[in-house]
């Protein structure tokens, strides 16, 4: 089954949230991504360019997904490898067990891969009796946590290290309790050595791919640990599982949004390994799996084909907008309650979930438009936000108090005359109740306000009424 | 020959500048609006305030066009005979600038006169620094301050050294620049009180950033943004002021900052 989703409480997760001491802690460090996106943008005089040129590939690709998809099949299938397509979350689940069965498999290695939480894989192989390895080092922490990640680049910065520390030490009972596991070094040397043995076991190794490029059948994926590689070349079997909008035409193509992708990530020029595996193991290969496999989600993306979320298929999944989001600077990535947290997860969540179940996210938005700003495919996400906002206008399912103050706030706004008499009285009592002190410190109906923050009073009287006074006078 | 004599003839004529007050101004603080008059005054300008309400960014941004549209269109009609618009603000100058246009999609007719009002609508500040070539001006302001940089004035409107360059020529004033200047304060309209909490959070760090500058005053050019500072960092008990930068910029911030006690004098 997919991953529940706690979208509708997401107010009680953000209180959670601000009130989790360790979590804001760990926090501190997600907003150091700013930082170094902005200087490797820097570093590169065509980097904006380079966004016009990777949105205009996506756009292109979209356009002619049908076409891409096919001509990516016909290139795997020639290469040996075996392309299965599913249309929901079920159907991949099912298709993979089925290949893992088929297999004998009785462990599987795993590469960091969103789509395989979208589908919720871990849980059905566990289910299903074989043992799922993350060996990604964040991934690989918060299984050990029984967690899922909280971002998608960084599956893991909610924990901290002394977390990571505890974490190992319950999970890794064979070693000596007295080790030093003080340095984030030794932490690693730790999830290494443990982690080579699970490597050199599996029987299968699963891997998500941030590109499937049609021209050759080659899937991409980029890390900085090395365990992609490790985990799809030792198997006997590699699946890779990836969403329909992943696929490019060209290598270049492909090499045109690498170059955007890390620097919008992490700030490095290029991620520490790319790797292209184009399927299995051939005669003169030294290494690689004996059979390659990729899986195609749909998951309810073609329906967003043509519509007005169409350009939230370009997302290379880089993180950029959810690291320069206030709202996910405060609260992280679990108050989402869903797979995608950050701005792409407002905008693509109630698209795979439905706007009834996902509808708060695109609310809790201040628009700063600082997302569409640094995204590397200029995917305008305040705009998308907002469409979701209209949906929910339309279908009623904003709150209903709301949707009353906003349509007497309206009468009045339609009505310029009424508005300015309407809008002065309000404005000299509000004057006179809060004279003394200039502000307020409560407010009947504010509260969500005043909680928090005093309210100016207003000066005394509306500009208009003293504007209108002051040219009659001089008339 | 025809048109150059009505050149020069418009030349002579100061330009015919309507004020977009804005509610929050019009309502809150119209010493902001004053503020505004008399800049665009100082540099040459006829104002006018036609009657007007609100830009409707609060039902557009709350999902219900049919309202955004209503308003602007009647904020189209009500500024028809104005050389420009002028709001002092980048919020509501998004709303009527970037976003009037795609309310019309389907109707040429008022898509073409969104597009045109779009085109003669301006931010304050950066109408008298582009538009006007406005360079310094005449104030006396003694004190540290920071701006913060207003989201939509920023990203929608690119408004970011103008205001800076201007508050460069204010006699006695020193800026100093916020470590996080161009971060959202989390005020974001109706999001501040529907999402009170969260808000708080982000408005807190905000505060945090100026409390670790040696500012008296904070400065933006949207009151929006300002009254949640101001609150906050009242709220705190921070003795750092707030202000709109036009009432500095204009020379009248000598009455009480936002949420001030109001002098019984003034009236």
């Amino acid at each position: 089954m997919t991953a529940v989703a706690t979208t509708p409480h997401f107010k009680e997760n953000v209180h959670d949230a601000l009130t989790d001491a360790r979590l804001q802690g760990a926090l501190v460090h997600a907003r150091n991504f700013t930082g170094r996106r902005a200087a490797a943008a820097a570093r590169l005089p065509e980097f904006e360019a380079l966004r016009d040129s990777a949105r205009a590939i996506k756009d292109h690709t979209l356009a002619h997904l049908d076409l891409y998809l096919e001509a990516y099949e016909l290139k795997v299938t020639e290469s040996g490898g075996h392309v299965h397509y599913a249309e929901d979350a079920e159907a991949a689940r099912t298709i993979i067990l089925d290949l893992c069965r088929g297999l004998g498999a009785r462990s599987v290695t795993k590469g960091k891969s969103m789509i395989s939480e979208e589908i919720g894989l871990n849980q059905a192989l566990e289910a299903a009796g074989i043992e799922a390895v993350e060996t990604d080092l964040g991934e690989y922490i918060i299984q050990l946590r029984g967690e899922t990640p909280s971002h998608i680049i960084a599956p893991a910065i909610h924990v901290s290290k002394r977390d990571v520390e505890q974490d190992f030490r319950k999970a890794h009972r064979d070693l000596p309790p007295d080790r030093d596991l003080s340095e984030p070094e030794q932490l690693l040397a730790e999830a290494r050595a443990v982690l080579r043995a699970k490597f050199l076991a599996a029987d299968v190794g699963i891997t998500g791919a941030n590109f499937l490029v049609a021209e050759t059948g080659t899937s991409v994926i980029v890390t900085n640990e090395g365990n992609g590689d490790l985990t799809q070349i030792l198997p006997r079997a590699h699946i890779v599982i990836a969403s329909i909008e992943k696929v490019v035409p060209t290598l270049e193509d492909a090499a045109q949004l690498l170059r955007v992708l890390a620097r919008s990530a992490t700030g490095q020029d290029a991620s520490v390994y790319t790797t292209f595996s184009t399927g299995p193991r051939r005669p003169d290969d030294p290494d690689g799996p004996a059979e390659y496999h990729v899986v195609i989600l749909d998951n309810g993306r073609s329906s967003m084909l043509g519509g007005a979320f169409e350009d939230m298929l370009r997302c290379i999944r880089c993180g950029a907008c959810m690291n320069h989001c206030p709202v996910y600077q405060a609260v992280g990535g679990h108050a989402y309650g869903w797979v995608y947290p950050g701005p792409m997860g407002a905008v693509l969540t109630p698209s795979l979930i439905g706007v009834a179940e996902g509808g708060q996210l695109p609310n809790a938005s201040t628009f700063c438009g600082r997302c569409e700003e640094v995204c590397p495919v200029r995917i305008p996400l305040p705009n998308m936000m907002r469409h979701w906002r209209e949906r929910e206008f339309e279908r009623a399912l904003s709150p209903a108090t709301v949707r009353a103050g906003l349509g007497l706030w309206a009468f009045f706004a339609r009505r310029p005359t009424l508005y300015r008499f309407a809008t002065d009285l309000v404005a000299r009592a509000l004057h006179l109740a809060g004279r003394g002190k200039g502000r307020f410190a409560s407010i009947p109906l504010a509260g969500g306000w005043t909680r928090y923050r005093d309210l100016a009073a207003p000066e005394r009287t509306t500009f208009q009424s003293q504007w209108r006074a002051k040219s009659g006078a001089v008339k | 020959m025809h048109a150059i004599a009505s050149e020069r003839e418009d030349r002579r004529r100061p330009p015919r500048v309507g004020l977009f007050v804005t509610c929050l101004v019009d309502i809150m603080r119209p010493t902001v609006g004053f503020a505004a008059v008399k800049l665009l005054e100082d540099a040459g300008c006829k104002v006018v305030v036609p009657a007007q309400t609100c830009c409707g960014q609060p039902a557009f941004n709350s999902g219900d066009r049919a309202t955004a549209a209503a308003l602007a269109r009647q904020a189209i009609e009500a500024f028809e005979d104005c050389d420009y618009v002028v709001a002092p603000s980048g919020s509501c100058g998004g709303m009527l600038i970037r976003h009037y246009p795609e309310l019309f999609a389907g109707e040429p007719e008022m898509a073409t006169k969104a597009e045109r009002f779009a085109g003669k609508t301006h931010e304050l500040v950066s109408f008298l620094t582009d538009v006007l070539g406005v360079e310094r001006v005449t104030a006396r302001f003694d004190g540290t301050v920071a701006y913060h940089d207003s989201c939509a004035g920023l990203r929608e409107l690119g408004v970011k050294a103008q205001p800076r360059r201007l508050l460069a020529s204010v006699e006695g004033l020193s800026l100093v620049e916020l470590d996080e200047a161009e971060t959202c304060c989390g005020f974001g309209g109706l999001f501040a009180a529907k999402y009170g909490e969260l808000s708080n959070a982000i408005v807190s760090r905000k505060a945090d950033d100026i409390r670790k500058t040696p500012v008296g005053t904070v400065l933006a050019g949207d009151l929006g943004c300002l009254l949640n500072i101001a609150g906050k960092l009242q709220r705190e008990g921070s003795p750092v002021r707030a202000r709109h930068v036009a009432e500095v910029l204009a020379g009248m911030a000598d009455g009480p900052a936002i949420g001030e006690p109001q002098k019984e004098a003034r009236r």
